[in-house]
């Protein structure tokens, strides 16, 4: 009975042109949502990162990173870390996995990210070497100075390499100063006492192949019993060749396998018919095939079949 | 207009085999297929961006003369469907297995894509047999009938002789047929079920314990022996149990080094797809080498579900198993069919 009272105009009734800018159109985004789709085309911010490469279907996913995402502002926030990332060094094309990978480069502030890089270089680190390191481990300069020194200092140490060989083991693999240092130790621990390989081919290993430090325990036992008691290859071989830990272990099998039933599994590098332990691993199936087994892909695939 | 994804899911129906390598849970391999599969079709082209009316600050046209700067609507592209925005198109392929594989064995593993799925229930009931290779190895017993685990104890087999392993193999082929016989809930004194024991047609009703339909020994080196069964109903932990107990038999003791399945019904080892082969082409292609026999199973499925008698199903059921036979004749490893062999092994059985 009150609707009466109010008076509301017609949908079709003329209006001046002053009235009518001063109409408030609401906007039509929604408050919230499951996704960050309705906002991608109304954001500065998230058009750009879409544009760059980012990945915004993963990191919304991830809890709290797409509110975060939809409430930086682009010239307050990302566009001077984006321009640090550029001065660096980093690939263009590269910043949008980066970024994809850890979106909060973009909530650390720029006077931490740049200690932490002029850090790394009094630690002797060349600028292309930080570049690198940024676009494989993008967490990195998330980390405290403390912490990076901690580790560094841990790697010098327990290795007993010397500087440099720290160096290029730490960026060929900078995920070692990302990850904790217990798993690690455990891995040292067990080529140490379990697998029983001296100090100095401790060192090679790492130095060659540095994943080794942080694959799993199991895995490398299974791979290792294989080779050193099933295929009778001695330490200072495997010590050699240190690719072979980091393999698959069906490989190394399938592979020996059919080499003992061909009568061709020589692996002492004085008997003749020699078969070195990378080749074995490394080449591809139809290389490994004609070269190193002398027979066809059929009859592998064949054999396969037999196990 | 269908996209080049849309295309490929759409042949992505149907029945194929692998070869399950050992000591590779069955699960990793439906998964690792699982994405291969969804790793392809993904990487199809996307479909093209959508446009959208968007309102623009743009100046004014030459003719005005002034620089003023007015609205005026275009159509640009949404980034709202952008593939980075809205995620990969598929998000997943039903991928099902068959009877499964435990991580011990290896062998031909039947997986289903799609609308094969419907097609894999009939397989599992349609009582089709399975071929295993058994490795067996006298002189230790273990808790687990493996290699693998710790040894319980350790005998002698110097005793042991190729015939008295036939003789244990004939023993217990002949409770099995017993066993055959009574599962399969037919009167042998009728005409009807004698033709179809001759021709080797018997199988069990509803639920049965595993029996093994075929046995015999391919390989005899000592302490190392290999035997050849047929079985249905399995699982692989009877199959080692029954290594097991052949060396019991023959008053040693056995374990099993390797369980290897060479056939799964119409499904066997030459078109089974290596590891090297589990990507999205070559597996449409398995699709469509089984395609027929895909067929058959789900006619002889619709079959039995509106048909309960048993003389239709036992018919359908004969052309399955003709199919089957007369590919068995093929394998190299078998030398004489199935049904010959239940005539030759009832005489010594119960005699």
């Amino acid at each position: 009975m009150g609707l009466d009272a109010v008076v509301r105009p017609s949908p079709l009734q003329e209006i001046s042109e002053e009235e009518a800018i001063q109409i408030q159109v609401p906007s039509a985004l929604p408050p919230d949502s499951f996704t960050l789709k309705p906002y991608v085309d109304q954001s500065e911010t998230l058009s750009k990162l879409v544009q760059l490469g980012v990945n915004l279907w993963e990191l919304e996913q991830r809890p709290n990173v797409g509110s975060m995402l939809v409430r930086l502002d682009f010239h307050a926030d990302v566009a001077p870390k984006l321009l640090f990332l550029k001065d660096l060094g980093v690939e263009e094309s590269k910043l949008g996995t980066i970024l994809t990978k850890n979106p909060f480069i973009l909530t650390e502030s720029l006077d931490n990210l740049e200690a932490r890089v002029s850090y790394l270089k009094t630690k002797k680190f060349s600028q292309e070497s930080v570049a690198v390191m940024v676009s494989k481990a993008p967490y990195l300069l998330n980390f405290s100075v403390e912490r990076l020194d901690n580790r560094l200092g841990f790697f010098q140490k327990q290795l007993g390499l010397s500087a440099e060989k720290t160096r290029n083991v730490v960026t060929r693999l900078p995920k070692l100063l990302c990850r904790s240092l217990e798993p690690i130790k455990e891995n040292l621990k067990v080529c140490e006492l379990e697998f029983g390989f001296r100090g100095n081919e401790i060192q090679h290993i790492v130095t060659t192949v540095p994943k080794v430090l942080i694959a799993n325990k199991r895995k490398l036992t299974q791979i290792f019993d294989f080779v050193h008691n099933t295929m009778d290859v001695p330490h200072s071989l495997i010590a050699k060749f240190p690719q072979v830990l980091n393999a698959k272990f069906l490989r190394i099998k399938e592979r020996h396998l059919f080499l003992e039933y061909l009568g061709r599994a020589q692996y002492q590098p004085s008997q003749p018919n020699y078969i070195s332990l990378d080749r074995l691993v490394f080449l591809p199936d139809d290389v490994f095939c004609s070269d190193v087994a002398l027979a066809t892909l059929e009859d592998f695939e064949r054999f396969q079949k037999t196990l | 207009m269908t996209t080049k994804a849309a295309r490929l899911f759409r042949r992505m129906d149907g029945l194929f085999a692998v070869y399950k390598p050992q000591g590779v849970h069955w699960k990793l391999i439906r998964d690792t297929i699982e994405s291969n599969l969804l790793k392809e079709l993904n990487s199809c082209p996307p479909p093209a961006p959508q446009l959208a009316v968007k309102f623009q600050l743009l100046s004014s046209g030459e003719n005005n003369g002034s620089k003023d700067l007015i609205l005026s609507p275009s159509m640009l592209p949404s980034l709202a469907n952008h593939p980075l925005v809205t995620g990969p198109q598929f998000h997943k392929v039903h991928v099902g297995v068959g009877h499964r594989l435990d991580a011990f064995s290896s062998g031909v593993l039947v997986l289903g894509v799609g609308k094969g799925n419907y097609v894999l229930e009939h397989l599992c009931k349609s009582h089709v047999t399975r071929d295993y290779t058994l490795e067996g190895e006298f002189g230790r017993a273990t808790d687990d009938f493996s290699d693998t685990t710790r040894v319980i104890e350790k005998t002698t087999y110097d005793h042991v002789t190729q015939d008295k392993l036939e003789r244990v193999l004939a023993m217990i082929q002949g409770a099995n047929q017993k066993a055959l016989i009574t599962y399969s809930q037919m009167d042998l004194r009728t005409q009807e079920a004698y033709e179809l024991a001759v021709k080797g047609l018997l199988y069990p009703h509803g639920k049965s314990p595993p029996i093994l339909t075929g046995l015999r020994c391919i390989h005899f080196n000592p302490p190392h022996f290999t035997l050849e069964v047929q079985c249905v109903n399995e699982t692989q932990k009877y199959l080692r149990k029954l290594i097991h107990e052949v060396g019991l038999e023959l008053r040693s003791s056995a374990v099993c080094s390797g369980v290897r399945r060479t056939r799964d019904g119409p499904f066997k080892a030459e078109n089974a797809l290596t590891r090297q082969h589990w990507t999205a082409d070559c597996i449409i292609q398995a699709i469509a080498h089984f395609r027929k026999t895909t067929r058959k199973i789900r006619k002889s499925g619709m079959y039995r579900q509106t048909d309960g008698q048993l003389n239709s199903s036992a018919k359908i059921q004969e052309q399955i198993r003709s199919e089957i036979g007369q590919s068995d004749q093929e394998h190299v490893e078998l030398t004489s069919p199935t049904s010959d062999r239940i005539v030759d092994r009832v005489a010594p059985g119960t005699g």
